[in-house]
């Protein structure tokens, strides 16, 4: 008998260095094999979406990271095969019109003026001159620029049914809402509609965020 | 490309063509942006090139009569298609885009005619652009006025009232008159070729196949323009590329819009033997002009026979002497000066209020408020108020007194000194210059036949009257004045003179210009008048000269009242001798009362009141083949072109060659 002879029925009962040694290495191997099979099936994954199902099937060794390959691609699957539901837009103002109003408002009546002030300092004599200044001049733009009717034409307080179809957007219910149209009420308002805008032109360079431009008096 | 049209319409008989054809002209005259839908609609099945070239040609083929009524401080455009039936004229009144202020512009219905001369560092670049133009000359309308409001060394206003002043050239950049030197100052001449050429391109914009100038366009004058006043309105649209322009006076353009207004029901309103006073008080000036209601053949017949003085006299005097009444009432109470721009802010506050007192007859006072230029504006806004009574002393009684017939405008001697500013009317009584101009022309009926005065008359009577101008539209003003006149008609046992209702005040004048030129087509009764005035030039009488004093000076008539459009008249007898080369300048005299002068008379006396000097005339004989210092022998002649101004032309008795007579001398030789 040489001195390292095979003996293939034999079974170690105390766990030598070179046992753990073999038992690390085979370990290491195997975490290496499964690091390289990874970065394998990530690579594919990301270069080739269209076959991501196959691709799953190829990895077997159930790992953390692996759970984590299938909900990635789970994910891709989603926005291919189910496309998400349209998004619900809202109108955004243009800021032009608005500011222009609001220069409109502050050149015919002050207006800007007036709501910065502090009012607490004033009694109500003098803020009531004012209020002259931008009632008159809110007046005037608002008859010179928009054309304004009112909604229902009967006077307010009375009696009024709303037959049904009523646009619901002109006419507010309130209250007691039961049942079905037609719906009689008593009108507490009577509403305001703008029938026609006739707003100034703007020149192409203008800055309409200057509402009101600083005045120097040479 | 309508011109086509019609020609599609004449081979085609259709009726549905036919009604496409009205749609389409019902449609232009709204809406041209809708107009190319529906005519994709209408003329599908007709050739392809046909649609494709309609898109672009709304207005060709269309003729318009277009009335322009250049006001002292606003100018209205008005237009009527001509291709229509009478039965269905619709007249319109065009929108005049125009800056309101730096970078907004905004349609509006009116021009206000004032032009600013803006600094080079008050205007950001690109915040002037008009619809037609990126870097307009000069900037005209609401933003001039808004921005002279503030400026007022460079805001150029009433142009029009300088170009009837004696004494001034109305070439020379004379405006601002108080401008410091470094302004660029600009002649009353090119700040109307200003407000022209912006109503111009403005149509031109709105109506790109129709070019103004091929429209029929009628522009309106004061009654009392003088010759040369007219002249220099219609070179400016000459000179504006509106070359086809004819004048009218305004009072007529009032009576015409009031004609179309009635819808034909005028006949019923007016009888043979009515005298129509029209009272035009505008912005800047008061116009008065007399018409007779006579007969012709069965046909009535409208004429007019006098028009009153050149009086600046207006709207806006009245609103300033409302803000200087309550300046000094709001001086005493505080004991502080106003300022200037609160003298303004005042002004145009009380023109607002004057209104709402006026308008609503139980509301006796209404609060004038002064806000502070700063951004407080609780702090430092002032406050007063206008009271009913303030406005009947100022206002009513101060421009509409009660006066008797025999009044007169008083006129005190100017002093010396007043040479830069107009020469505006020292009286402001109105009813005073009415009683002068009634009391001047009474014997302006004799010649017409219908036409009764009463032996013991004092003035003449007119039987109804026509108000205009945006002053009048308060009853309380209209009122007063139609008590006043009535009240001497009553003294003198005449009727009572009825007011002409339904006339558009603001509006009237350049509609019924706009009327006038369908007028012209035969489908009205059209005012006869021709020239209001007779014209005299003067010459040196034979008289031995006097040492100390000047020669005597003899009135030459050269053109008698009346005047129709397209006549002439030539000297026959008197004979000038004119150097050649060397300018030879006539005195020149108007009057609007002397109806029975004929063309030769000489006049070697006359009163103040008969004959007004206007401002002289010159010629210059061009060398053309003569030799300098040579005396050529001509006559004189005088025609009234169709457009509505006088010429006069010296004319060779030699070889009948002609040379024109300049109005426009106004040097101002002091």
């Amino acid at each position: 008998m040489n001195k390292y002879s095979i003996d293939l029925t034999l079974m170690p009962t105390t766990l030598d260095l070179w046992h753990v040694y073999l038992i690390a290495a085979v370990l290491a191997l195997a975490l290496i094999l499964i690091i390289v099979l990874l970065s394998m099936v990530i690579g594919m994954a990301r270069r080739a979406k269209q076959a991501p199902v196959e691709i799953t099937k190829t990895v077997e060794v159930p790992s953390e990271p692996e759970i984590k390959i299938v909900e990635k691609v789970i994910e891709v699957e989603k926005i291919v095969q189910a496309p998400a539901p349209e998004p619900i837009v809202l109108k955004e103002s243009t800021p032009d019109a608005a500011l222009q109003l609001l220069g409109l408002l502050q050149k015919e009546a002050r207006f800007i003026d007036f709501i910065k002030e502090d009012i607490s300092a004033y009694n109500d004599a003098d803020i009531g001159v004012a209020a002259r200044v931008v009632h008159e001049g809110c007046n005037k733009a608002v008859n010179e620029y928009f054309t304004l009717d009112t909604v229902r034409t009967d006077s307010e307080g009375s009696k009024v049914t709303l037959a049904k179809g009523f646009d619901a957007s002109e006419v507010r219910l309130t209250g007691n809402i039961v049942g079905q149209a037609p719906f009689t009420g008593t009108l507490i308002h009577k509403g305001w509609k703008v029938t026609n805008i006739r707003l100034p032109k703007l020149t192409e360079g203008h800055n309409a965020s200057i509402v009101a431009a600083a005045e120097v008096e040479l | 490309m309508n011109g086509l049209f019609g020609h599609v319409n004449q081979n085609d008989d259709s009726a549905e063509h036919e009604d496409n054809q009205q749609n389409h002209d019902q449609n232009n005259q709204q809406d041209h942006q809708s107009d190319h839908g529906n005519e994709h609609e209408h003329h599908d099945s007709s050739a392809e090139h046909e649609i494709t070239e309609n898109q672009s040609n709304d207005d060709e083929g269309k003729k318009y009569s277009v009335g322009i009524d250049l006001g002292t401080t606003h100018c209205v455009l008005s237009y009527v298609e001509l291709n229509d039936d009478e039965d269905e004229l619709t007249q319109e009144v065009m929108t005049i885009p125009q800056l309101t202020s730096p970078g907004v512009v905004e349609d509006k219905k009116q021009l206000p005619s004032f032009l600013y001369l803006a600094h080079e560092a008050e205007i950001a670049e690109g915040s002037t652009t008009l619809p037609w133009s990126a870097t307009p000359d000069h900037l005209v309308g609401d933003i001039a006025r808004n921005l002279g409001s503030k400026t007022p060394i460079r805001l150029v206003s009433s142009a029009k009232s300088w170009l009837c002043h004696a004494g001034v050239d109305c070439k020379q950049p004379i405006l601002p008159s108080e401008a410091p030197e470094d302004v660029d100052r600009v002649s009353p001449f090119e700040a109307t070729k200003a407000y022209l050429q912006h109503m111009k391109a403005a149509w031109e914009n709105q109506h790109p196949n129709a070019p103004l100038d091929d429209q029929d366009l009628i522009i309106t004058v004061p009654a009392s323009f003088d010759p040369a006043a007219r002249e220099l309105t219609s070179e400016a649209a000459r000179s504006t590329g509106l070359g086809h322009a004819l004048l009218l006076e305004e009072p007529q353009s009032a009576l015409y819009s009031w004609i179309d207004n009635s819808l034909g029901d005028w006949r019923n309103h007016v009888n043979i033997g009515d005298v129509i006073l029209v009272i035009d008080v505008g912005g800047g000036t008061t116009d008065l002009s007399l018409i007779a209601v006579t007969e012709q053949e069965g046909n009535l017949e409208l004429t007019r026979i006098a028009v009153g003085d050149h009086i600046l006299l207006g709207g806006d005097n009245m609103d300033l002497a409302l803000a200087y009444t309550i300046k000094a009432k709001m001086e005493q109470e505080s004991g502080n000066r106003l300022e200037a721009w609160q003298v303004q802010a005042l002004t145009h506050a009380c023109r607002d209020a004057k209104e709402k007192i006026f308008n609503n007859p139980e509301q006796d006072t209404v609060a004038l408020v002064v806000p502070s230029r700063g951004s407080s504006l609780i702090g430092g806004t002032l406050r007063t108020e206008l009271t009913r009574e303030e406005v009947d002393r100022v206002l009513v009684e101060g421009f509409l007194p009660e006066v008797a017939a025999s009044d007169r405008p008083v006129s005190r001697p100017r002093s010396g000194l007043r040479t830069k500013g107009l020469p505006y009317a020292q009286d402001a009584g109105i009813t005073r210059h009415l009683a002068g101009f009634l009391a001047k022309q009474q014997s302006a009926t004799e010649d017409l036949e219908h036409v009764d005065l009463p032996e013991n008359a004092t003035f003449l009577h007119p039987t109804a009257i026509l108000l205009n101008g945006g002053v009048l539209k308060s009853n309380v003003l209209a009122d007063r004045l139609l008590k006043v006149l009535n009240s001497w008609l009553v003294a003198e046992q005449a009727p009572e003179a009825r007011l002409l209702e339904g006339a558009d005040l603001d509006l009237a004048v350049a509609k019924g210009a706009a009327y006038y030129g369908v007028v012209r087509k035969g489908k009205g009764v059209r005012i006869k008048g021709g020239t209001a005035a007779s014209y005299y030039v003067g010459v040196e009488s034979a008289m031995p000269a006097i040492p100390g004093m000047p020669p005597e000076i003899e009135a030459l008539c050269i053109a008698p009242f009346g005047m129709e459009e397209g006549t002439s008249e030539t000297l026959p007898e008197d004979e000038f001798g004119l150097v050649i080369g060397e300018p030879v300048r006539f005195r020149f005299f108007a009057s609007n009362t002397r109806r029975e002068d004929t063309v030769g008379l000489r006049l070697d006396y006359w009163t103040d009141e008969e004959l007004q000097e206007l401002d002289e005339i010159e010629i210059t004989l061009p060398e053309e083949g003569r030799k300098a210092g040579e005396v050529v022998p001509v006559h004189l002649s005088a025609a009234v072109t169709e457009v509505g101004t006088l010429e006069l032309h010296a004319v060779s008795q030699q070889d009948d060659h002609r040379w024109k007579i300049e109005f426009d001398v106004r040097a101002g030789e002091e």
